[in-house]
């Protein structure tokens, strides 16, 4: 009887296991290949692994249930965050199929890192125990150092690799460290016992509690690029392959959000004044830090690196205000979020060929004279980056700052409305770019592959939906927050 | 039979410190990756320290299963780590950071 209730808890992780199973496929598919070129049917095997996936994961909403004995759970925000992942997976799997052939990307090994990748960022925000978001972490870092490290010959992208793996180490080791200390002075590590415990003082709260907490605020703030941890992201960004920045600037963000967003809103849910204090110099560093660094980048990729890294800290304004509801705001900005940046990756993507990566601004100038739709769509997901209306950017931005508002935070609020005026300077410079000045020089023809217009399109679509009904989204997204 | 005295448990904790701190400081000191990864993993073991006399002092068995994930995943994070560095040395000759400065700004 036992044992046919640990089987059948095996039904709620059915997207687990479709992205782990085809990620397996190929593998064996690999295996089995005779000539070392970019692979069309791994990527098939990826988009369709991810699809079926999506469709599984679309079926557990509003399921909710504690699984393996409380290791695990399924619950809305669980299955929001997963589907996010999913689609992020099937937007870069499509852009994948041409980048990689292109590329030269012949390792069949890449569609199965980049599942793997979601298996542990799938884990990292459904785990309700520390082993769990551990492993979850784990499982996702390692597929993204090797990513990062895919252009063998390319010494930038095994720089990028070597630093994204020792930074990740490291700040694994104090995540880690952290754990051990709240383990050790609250005595268990499961995060919604904890939250009971700590609510029915059952334990004496001892420095010892507080040191762990502010090592996991380290080991989760290192993963979502927030000031001062934040050293690896433009290097990184800048040597990985584009299509693995893209994964790393919305995916790893997203998990790393959603597994900090558990422990914090349900573990430490009482201390909120202990860690929104240190959290609020975090978000203000973070967004200063990262805005004024963007100002002075020549490289699309640095700049939208940085810009990453002030993205982290709008979202950590809505973190700050420890409000249970409002962080839905966080939920819906991680979409919005995913959505522009692919976009605009994509783009990036789109302009560079093959030893020839065109990420200079310059490399952007009088584009508009020559490709209007490239100029268009670039300039759609600068302002949607900017948060300028009609866009999701803008309604993302909205959503957060008036959280702060709601909660009091006015400071934080200005600060960050203030950040985003310094922010429109460096996105708008690009635009000016593309649509007031001569070209430097020849593009040469650009390759419009279904691949990338089909996900340019796509992203296009979910801004402007987000960004004029927001309400279904943002619906879901409290809904995810409910069971905080 | 005389028996050893007992340690008390704050040394297993102030042990565990002084290894993560260490590591730690060998991390960043350090310019050579693989003596700085060699100093990740005593971090690790400070780490696992912790853990296990939480464990023993709490009288639970979470803290050891911990241990057993954390060494595992350190031995994989040790075979892409060493593949990582094995590629560096192969375009550059040596794995020293403080040479590796191609992407900055």
């Amino acid at each position: 009887m036992d044992f046919m209730q640990f089987v059948s808890a095996f039904r709620w992780i059915i997207p687990e296991i479709v992205v782990t199973a085809c990620a397996l496929l190929v593998l064996i598919v690999e295996a089995f290949r005779r000539e070392r070129g970019a692979s069309l049917a791994s990527g098939i095997i990826c988009l369709a692994g991810s699809v079926v996936a999506l469709y599984y994961t679309r079926c557990l909403w509003n399921q909710q249930t504690p699984l393996f004995n409380g290791l695990y759970v399924i619950d809305n925000f669980g299955t929001f965050f997963k589907s996010l992942f999913l689609i992020i997976l099937v937007l870069i799997s499509i852009v994948s199929l041409r980048y990689a052939a292109r590329e030269e990307i012949g390792f069949g090994e890449y569609y199965a890192l980049l599942m793997l990748g979601v298996l542990g960022m799938m884990v990292m925000v459904s785990s309700n125990s520390f082993i769990t978001i551990f492993i979850g972490l784990e499982v996702m870092s390692l597929a993204i150092y090797i990513l990062c490290g895919l252009f063998r010959d390319n010494l930038k992208s095994v720089e990028a690799a070597l630093k994204y793996f020792l930074l990740g180490a490291f700040a694994t080791a104090f995540l880690l460290y952290g754990m051990a200390m709240t383990y050790a002075s609250s005595g268990t590590i499961d995060v919604k016992e904890l939250g009971r415990l700590v609510s029915e003082h059952c334990f004496d709260i001892t420095p010892l509690f507080f040191c762990g907490m502010s090592l996991l605020i380290v080991g989760f703030g290192f993963k979502i690029a927030s000031v001062p941890f934040h050293m690896w992201t433009p290097d990184v960004y800048e040597g990985a392959p584009t299509s693995i920045t893209a994964y790393m600037a919305t995916g790893v963000k997203a998990a790393a959000f959603g597994a900090f967003l558990r422990v914090f809103y349900t573990g430490f849910f009482l201390f909120t004044e202990d860690w929104s204090a240190i959290l609020w110099f975090i978000a203000v560093l973070t967004m200063i830090v990262g805005n004024i660094i963007a100002l002075v980048q020549n490289n699309i990729k640095r700049l939208l690196a940085y810009s990453s890294i002030a993205h982290a800290g709008y979202i950590l304004v809505a973190f700050v205000t420890g409000d249970k509801v409002l962080s839905s705001s966080i939920l819906f900005y991680l979409m919005v979020y995913a959505f522009m940046n692919i976009g605009a990756f994509t783009v990036v993507i789109l302009l560079g060929r093959k030893g020839e990566p065109n990420e200079e601004i310059e490399s952007y100038a009088g584009l508009a004279a020559r490709h209007p739709f490239i100029a268009l769509s670039m300039a759609i997901f600068l302002l949607s980056l900017a948060g300028i209306p009609p866009l999701g950017g803008f309604m993302g931005k909205f959503y957060i700052f008036s959280a702060a508002i709601k909660t009091h935070y006015y400071w934080l609020a200005v600060i960050g409305v203030l950040n985003s005026v310094v922010a429109a300077y460096y996105y708008l410079r690009v635009l000016m770019y593309m649509y007031f000045k001569e070209p430097e020089r020849e593009l040469g023809t650009i390759d419009f592959s279904p691949a990338y217009v089909i996900v340019i399109l796509v992203s296009i679509a979910a801004l402007l939906y987000t960004g004029i009904w927001p309400r279904t989204v943002i619906l879901l997204a409290q809904h995810s927050v409910s069971i905080f | 039979m005389p028996t050893l005295p007992e340690v008390p448990i704050s040394l297993y904790f102030a042990l565990s410190a002084i290894l993560f701190t260490i590591g730690a400081i060998g991390v960043i000191t350090r310019r050579n990756a693989i003596i700085i990864f060699l100093c990740l993993e005593l971090m690790l073991n400070g780490v696992n320290l912790a853990f296990i006399a939480a464990g023993n002092a709490l009288n639970s068995l979470d803290g050891v299963v911990f241990v057993f994930f954390v060494m595992t995943v350190a031995a994989a994070e040790a075979a892409v780590g060493l593949a990582i560095f094995v590629m560096i040395f192969r375009l550059k000759g040596n794995v020293n950071v403080d040479q590796i400065n191609l992407l900055k700004g």
